[in-house]
C-alpha cells in the first residue's frame, strides 16, 4: 500500500532513460506473454475438444486420435511458448 | 508489509562450475547420457530366449511404445528401422527432462538452450539428409515449387513450405522443449519460494504462516505435473522427430 501510495504521489518516478526503458520493457514483457497466451489457449481448447468429440465418437480410433491430438497441440503450442521465450528476454 | 523480490533469472539457471568449464547442467546431460547407455547396454547383455526381467523388461517397454505408438502411428511399417534413433532420442531427452523433479538436481538439463539446440540440428540435419537421398534434388524443388497447388499459388506456398521446412521446424522444435521444461522449473521456484517467504517472514509471522499452505500444495501439485510435462515433451519431441522425417522421405504431391 505505502509504495502503491508513493507511486500515485510522485508526479515523476522515472528518473533516468535506462530506469525508463526498464520500466517500459517490464511492461511490454508481461503484454508478450498475455497477449502471446490468448490464440494459443483457444486454440489448444478446440483442438483438445475436438478430439475428446472423435474418440467418444468412435473410441475405437481412439490412439490414432491422440497421436494426431499432441502433434496439433505441439504446433499450436508453439506460438505461446515463443511469446514465453520473448517474455524471458525481454523482462528478466 | 509482505515484499517479495524474485531472483534474477540467471541466478536461478546458472549453476556453479563443478570444475572450470563445466556445471551441473552439463553433469545432468552427461549422466542422462551414460544411464541411458548402462540400461539398454545391460538389457541387450541378457539372454533374448528367456522372459524378461528387471531392466530387461524397462527397456523392453520403451522399445515396444516407441513401436507402437509413434513409428507406426506416424511412419507405417517401412519407418520401422528409424525406431533406435527415435529411442535414443527420446529416451535422452526423458533422462534430461526427469532431473527438475529429482531432489538435489532440481534443474531438467533441457531448460537451457544447448541441449534442445543441438538436438533439434541433429534433427534438422537427419530430415534433410534423409529427403536428399529419397528424393534427390526434386526434395529442394518439390518444396519450393510444390505440385499440387494451384499455378498462381505456387510461389506463396513455395515460399511458406520452404521457410517451414528449414527454418521454422528446427526453432520450433527447439524452443518447444526448451520453453516448457523452463516454464515448469520457473513455476516450481515461484512456488517454492512463496511458500519459504511466507514462512519466514519478518512480520505477522503467525498468521502467514497456515496460509503457506495453499502454494506448498501447489508446488506438490506441479510437481506431479512436471512428471507429466517430462514425460509429454520428450513423446512430442520424438513424435516430432518421426513425422519430419516421413514427411521427408514421402514429400506431399
Amino acid at each position: 500500500m505505502e509504495a502503491i501510495a508513493r507511486l500515485i504521489a510522485d508526479t515523476n518516478p522515472v528518473q533516468t532513460p535506462s530506469e525508463a526503458k526498464a520500466a517500459n520493457a517490464a511492461i511490454g514483457a508481461g503484454f508478450a506473454y498475455g497477449l502471446a497466451a490468448i490464440g494459443p489457449g483457444v486454440g489448444i481448447g478446440y483442438v483438445v475438444g475436438k478430439a475428446i468429440e472423435a474418440m467418444a465418437r468412435q473410441p475405437e480410433a481412439a490412439g490414432m486420435v491422440r497421436t494426431t491430438m499432441f502433434l496439433g497441440i505441439a504446433f499450436t503450442e508453439a506460438l505461446a511458448l515463443i511469446g514465453f521465450v520473448v517474455f524471458i528476454l525481454l523482462g528478466l | 508489509m509482505l515484499s517479495l523480490t524474485f531472483p534474477p533469472i540467471n541466478e536461478l539457471i546458472r549453476w556453479r562450475d563443478v570444475f572450470p568449464g563445466f556445471n551441473k547442467v552439463g553433469l545432468i546431460a552427461v549422466i542422462a547420457a551414460v544411464l541411458g547407455i548402462i540400461i539398454f547396454m545391460t538389457a541387450g547383455q541378457k539372454d533374448p530366449l528367456q522372459a524378461p526381467t528387471g531392466v530387461r523388461n524397462l527397456a523392453e517397454s520403451g522399445v515396444t511404445f516407441i513401436e507402437n505408438d509413434i513409428v507406426m502411428q506416424t511412419m507405417g511399417k517401412d519407418g520401422l528401422p528409424w525406431t533406435p534413433f527415435l529411442l535414443s532420442i527420446f529416451i535422452f531427452v526423458y533422462l534430461c527432462n526427469v532431473p527438475g523433479i529429482i531432489p538435489f538436481f532440481q534443474m531438467p538439463a533441457t531448460a537451457r538452450m544447448a541441449i534442445p539446440l543441438f538436438l533439434a540440428l541433429t534433427v534438422w540435419i537427419v530430415y534433410n539428409v534423409v529427403g536428399f537421398k529419397h528424393n534427390g534434388l526434386s526434395y529442394i524443388g518439390g518444396m519450393i515449387w510444390p505440385k499440387g497447388v494451384p499455378v498462381f499459388m505456387r510461389p506463396l506456398v513455395g515460399v511458406i513450405e520452404f521457410l517451414s521446412n528449414i527454418i521454422l521446424r528446427p526453432f520450433s522444435l527447439a524452443v518447444r522443449l526448451f520453453a516448457n521444461m523452463l516454464a515448469g522449473h520457473m513455476l516450481l521456484i515461484t512456488f517454492a519460494f512463496l511458500t519459504n517467504a511466507l514462512v519466514f517472514a519478518e512480520t505477522k509471522k503467525i498468521a502467514l504462516i497456515p496460509l503457506s499452505i495453499l502454494p506448498f500444495f501447489m508446488l506438490v501439485f506441479l510437481t506431479a505435473f512436471e512428471v507429466l510435462v517430462g514425460v509429454l515433451q520428450a513423446y512430442i519431441f520424438t513424435i516430432l522427430t518421426a513425422v519430419y522425417i516421413d514427411a521427408a522421405r514421402h514429400p506431399v504431391h
